[in-house]
C-alpha cells in the first residue's frame, strides 16, 4: 500500500479526526511559546495540550499564563487541556496539581499517579503517555476516575492499542462516555525521566545552578553513536529518541486500532505544515508521500520512524510503503 | 501489619506559595514531619534477590529477612535465559524460607500484555495458592485482579509502578490495599522522609545493585532500540539483541545493531546496558547518561531507618548465587549495627570490609548514592 492510498479504508475510521497538539517538552523562551500557540490558534488542530510536564525549573509561563493563554485558545476554539508534570518529587509539585485542581480546566491531562490521586473526580482526565495502561483491564481500572481520553505508551503496537479500546467495545469513562484514544502520531519520543539533568551534566553544571542550557535546544540535544549515528536526544530530565515518530502513512491502521485522535508533539520547525499536512490527509485526500518529502527542507528534524506502530524496535525508519 | 509511622493519613498540602515553585527545597513550611517513636520504630527488613533456588537458600542462610523471586516467563522484570522459578521450585523455595522463618515475596511486575493478559492473572493466583508472602505488582490490572479475587493476599507496589510521592503511594493504597511500596531509585533522602510522613504504606529502598538512572517504568530506551522493555518483556538492553565484535580499534558492543560502547584492547568491558553506554554530544564522547555503577546507600542507614525506612532491598536476580550471598551478609551486618546505633544514639560507620565486599560486586567496581545525595542535584 502506498501511503495515502488507503482512504477507501475510511469508513473504519472517525467522521473528523480529532488532532491535539501535544506539550512543548522542550524549554522554549516566552516569546517563542506565546508566537508558537498564537500560529496554533489559527491552525487545523482542535485540541491544545498546555504546560510544562518535564522540568519544575523551567518558569518562562508560569500557571497564570498558561491559564491566559488556554482562555485565548478556547476563544479561538481549541479544547484546552492543562498538563501534569510526568515526574513528581516535591511537594511543591503536588501543589501545582493541587492548583490545577481549583481553576476549573476543561480537562487536566495526568502525568503520574500523583495526578490522579490528587484530580480524580475533581476535573476531567486525559491518562498521558506516562500512565501505564498496556491492557484493557488497566484502562477499565482507571474509567472510574473520570477519564475522558487515553493516551497510549508509546512503545504499545497498534495491535495492542486495538485489544485495548477497540472501536467495536470502548470503554466507558468520565460520565460514562466512551474513553477517545489519541495515538502518538508525530514527534520525539519521550523514552525516560530522571532525576538527573543530563542537559546540565553535558555542560557541567549542577542542576539546581544549571543557568539553563536547555533553553539553547529547542528540539533538544542530539546523542549520537560513535559511529556517527543520531540515537537519543537530551531533553533536560527527559530522554527522547532522536527519530522523530510519524504515522501520518497509518490512518487505515490507527481506526482500526480504535485511535480516533492524534497527538502531534511540537518540533521547532516546519510543524503548522506538519499540522496542515495531518490535516489534509486524515480529513481529507491527500495523500501522505508527497508531505512527507517535502518536510526534510522545512527543518522538520529526520529520520522518521514507525517501529512501535508495529511491534518493532520503536527507531525502525517509516518505509514509504508503511501502513 | 501496623506502619511504624505515627502518621496516620496523608499531609495536607500547604498552602501554595506562588506559582511553580518547585524546586529542591519546599519553599512554605510543611506539617512537621513525624519521626518514628524508638520504641515504634523497628529493625527494618533486609530483601534478597533469589534468581535461582541456590541463590534463595543462600539469601535465607545468610540473614535475608525477605526473598524476592519471579516465573520463568515475561511477568517479571529479570525475565532472562536460565533465571527465575517453575511452580516446583517455588514450592520448594516457599518451604525451605518459611521453614527459617524468612518470607518469600513475588514479583509480579510487567505489565500484562493486551493481546494475552492471561498469564499474569494466573500467575498471582498462583503466588496466592503458593503462599507467597506478598505479591511485588506494577500494573493496575494485576492490583485490581488481586483486589477483586485475591483479597487475602498481601501487595507491595513495585518500583516499576513510578510511585515516587505519598499523593501517589497513597493512591494504590486507598485504591488496592497496598502494604508496602518500593520506591524508585530517583528519590531523593529528603524525598524519602516527606513520603513516610505522608503514607500510611510501609517505605522500602534500594540499597545495594545495578542503578537504574531513569525512572523505572517509566524507561522505554530498550525498547526504541530493540523492540523489548522493562514494561513489556522483563528485560532491559536483552542479550538476544547484544553482539560483540573485535575490530582493530579494539571490541565493540552492539544493541540491534546500534554501538553502545567501543574499548580499547585493555580496557574493561561491562555489558552494554543502553544507558550506561558512551556515546558522542557535539563531538565529545563520553558516558553521556550514566556511568557503569552500583548504588550503594549503606552509609545512609542510620538516617534511613531513624526515618522509618521499613525495608532495603538488594538488587541482583540477574547475579551469582556467590554475590547473593557475599551482598546479603554485609547488608545483615549493617542493618543490625546501624539498627542498633539508632537505638542507642550512638554515630553509625560502616565497616570497611562491608564496603570492599560490596565494591567487589559492583559495576565498574564503583558506587554511587545516585540521587539519594547532592551529586544530582
Amino acid at each position: 500500500m502506498t501511503p495515502g492510498s488507503d482512504e477507501d479504508a475510511a469508513p473504519h475510521g472517525p467522521a473528523g479526526w480529532g488532532l491535539t497538539v501535544g506539550p512543548v517538552l522542550y524549554f522554549w523562551p516566552r516569546d517563542r511559546l506565546l508566537a508558537f500557540y498564537a500560529d496554533i490558534a489559527d491552525s487545523p488542530a482542535d485540541c491544545v495540550v498546555l504546560g510544562e510536564v518535564v522540568c519544575a525549573r523551567r518558569r518562562e509561563l508560569r500557571l497564570e499564563d498558561w491559564l491566559a493563554l488556554g482562555r485565548e485558545l478556547t476563544q479561538a476554539g481549541k479544547q484546552v487541556v492543562l498538563a501534569t508534570q510526568a515526574l513528581v518529587e516535591t511537594e511543591a509539585d503536588l501543589r501545582l496539581i493541587e492548583r490545577l485542581g481549583e481553576q476549573g480546566c476543561a480537562a487536566v491531562e495526568a502525568g503520574d499517579a500523583s495526578a490522579l490521586a490528587l484530580l480524580q473526580g475533581r476535573v476531567p482526565l486525559v491518562l498521558g503517555p506516562h500512565i501505564n495502561v498496556y491492557s484493557r483491564q488497566a484502562l477499565q481500572a482507571h474509567a472510574d476516575l473520570g477519564v475522558l481520553r487515553w493516551v497510549p505508551a508509546v512503545e504499545l503496537p497498534l495491535d495492542a492499542v486495538a485489544c485495548i479500546n477497540p472501536p467495536s467495545a470502548r470503554v466507558a469513562g468520565h460520565l460514562g462516555h466512551a474513553i477517545e484514544t489519541e495515538a502518538w502520531a508525530f514527534g520525539r519520543l519521550p523514552l525516560s525521566f530522571s532525576a538527573r539533568c543530563f542537559t546540565a551534566r553535558q555542560q557541567g553544571v549542577p542542576k539546581d545552578q544549571c543557568g539553563y542550557p536547555c533553553l539553547d535546544d529547542p528540539d533538544g540535544r542530539l546523542v549520537s553513536s560513535s559511529e556517527g549515528e543520531g540515537f537519543l536526544v537530551l531533553n533536560g530530565t527527559q530522554t527522547q529518541s532522536a527519530g522523530v515518530q510519524c504515522l501520518l502513512s497509518h490512518r487505515s491502521a490507527l481506526a482500526a486500532a480504535g485511535a480516533t485522535r492524534l497527538r502531534l508533539s511540537p518540533q521547532s520547525s516546519g510543524f503548522l505544515q506538519v499540522l496542515q499536512d495531518f490535516d489534509a490527509v486524515f480529513n481529507g485526500s491527500a495523500e501522505a508521500g508527497p508531505a512527507l518529502r517535502r518536510w526534510p527542507s522545512l527543518g522538520v528534524p529526520q529520520p522518521l520512524v514507525a517501529g512501535y506502530a508495529h511491534g518493532a524496535a520503536g527507531m525502525v525508519a517509516l518505509q514509504e510503503t508503511d501502513a | 501489619m501496623p506502619s511504624a509511622v505515627l502518621q496516620t493519613g496523608p499531609l495536607a498540602l500547604g498552602d501554595a506559595p506562588g506559582d511553580g515553585a518547585a524546586g529542591a527545597t519546599p519553599a512554605v513550611p510543611l506539617p512537621a514531619m513525624t519521626l518514628p517513636l524508638p520504641e515504634r520504630r523497628r529493625r527494618p527488613h533486609l530483601v534478597c534477590p533469589a534468581g535461582s533456588l541456590r541463590a534463595l537458600t543462600v539469601a535465607v542462610e545468610a540473614g535475608a529477612d525477605a526473598v524476592y523471586l519471579g516465573l520463568k516467563d515475561a511477568t517479571n522484570a529479570r525475565n532472562f535465559a536460565g533465571l527465575n522459578f517453575d511452580e516446583a521450585q517455588i514450592r520448594e523455595g516457599i518451604a525451605f524460607a518459611h521453614a527459617r522463618g524468612v518470607q518469600v515475596l513475588m514479583a509480579l511486575n510487567t505489565f500484562a500484555d493486551a493481546r494475552r493478559p492471561g498469564p499474569w492473572f494466573a500467575a498471582a493466583d498462583r503466588a496466592a495458592e503458593l503462599g507467597a508472602d506478598a505479591l511485588i505488582v506494577a500494573d493496575t490490572a494485576v492490583f485490581a485482579h488481586c483486589r477483586d479475587h485475591l483479597p487475602q493476599l498481601r501487595l507491595h507496589l513495585s518500583v516499576q509502578a513510578s510511585a515516587t510521592s505519598h499523593a501517589a503511594i497513597e493512591f494504590y493504597r486507598q485504591r488496592y490495599g497496598v502494604q508496602r511500596a518500593v520506591l524508585p531509585r530517583v528519590v531523593a533522602v529528603e524525598q524519602i522522609a516527606r513520603i513516610i510522613a505522608g503514607t500510611q504504606v510501609e517505605i522500602e529502598v534500594f540499597g545495594f545493585g545495578s542503578l537504574c538512572v531513569m525512572v523505572e517504568g517509566r524507561c522505554a530506551l530498550s525498547s526504541y532500540a530493540t523492540g523489548s522493555s522493562p514494561n513489556n518483556a522483563g528485560v532491559c538492553s536483552p542479550a538476544s539483541a547484544v553482539r560483540w565484535q573485535e575490530g582493530p580499534d579494539g571490541v565493540s558492543a552492539r544493541l540491534n545493531g546500534v554501538l553502545i560502547d567501543r574499548y580499547a584492547p585493555d580496557e574493561p568491558r561491562g555489558y552494554p546496558t543502553l544507558c550506561k553506554g558512551r556515546f558522542e554530544v557535539d563531538g565529545r564522547r563520553s558516558h553521556v547518561l550514566e556511568e557503569p555503577t552500583s548504588l550503594n546507600t549503606m552509609a545512609l542507614l542510620p538516617q534511613l531507618i531513624a526515618m522509618g525506612v521499613r525495608a532495603f532491598k538488594i538488587e541482583g536476580r540477574q547475579r551469582s548465587a556467590a554475590y547473593v550471598g557475599d551482598v546479603t551478609r554485609a547488608w545483615r551486618a549493617a542493618i543490625d549495627a546501624a539498627a542498633l546505633a539508632v537505638e542507642q544514639g550512638r554515630a553509625f560507620e560502616a565497616r570497611p570490609q562491608w564496603e570492599q565486599t560490596l565494591a567487589r560486586h559492583a559495576e565498574g567496581a564503583q558506587t554511587t548514592l545516585g540521587a539519594f545525595e547532592r551529586p544530582w542535584r
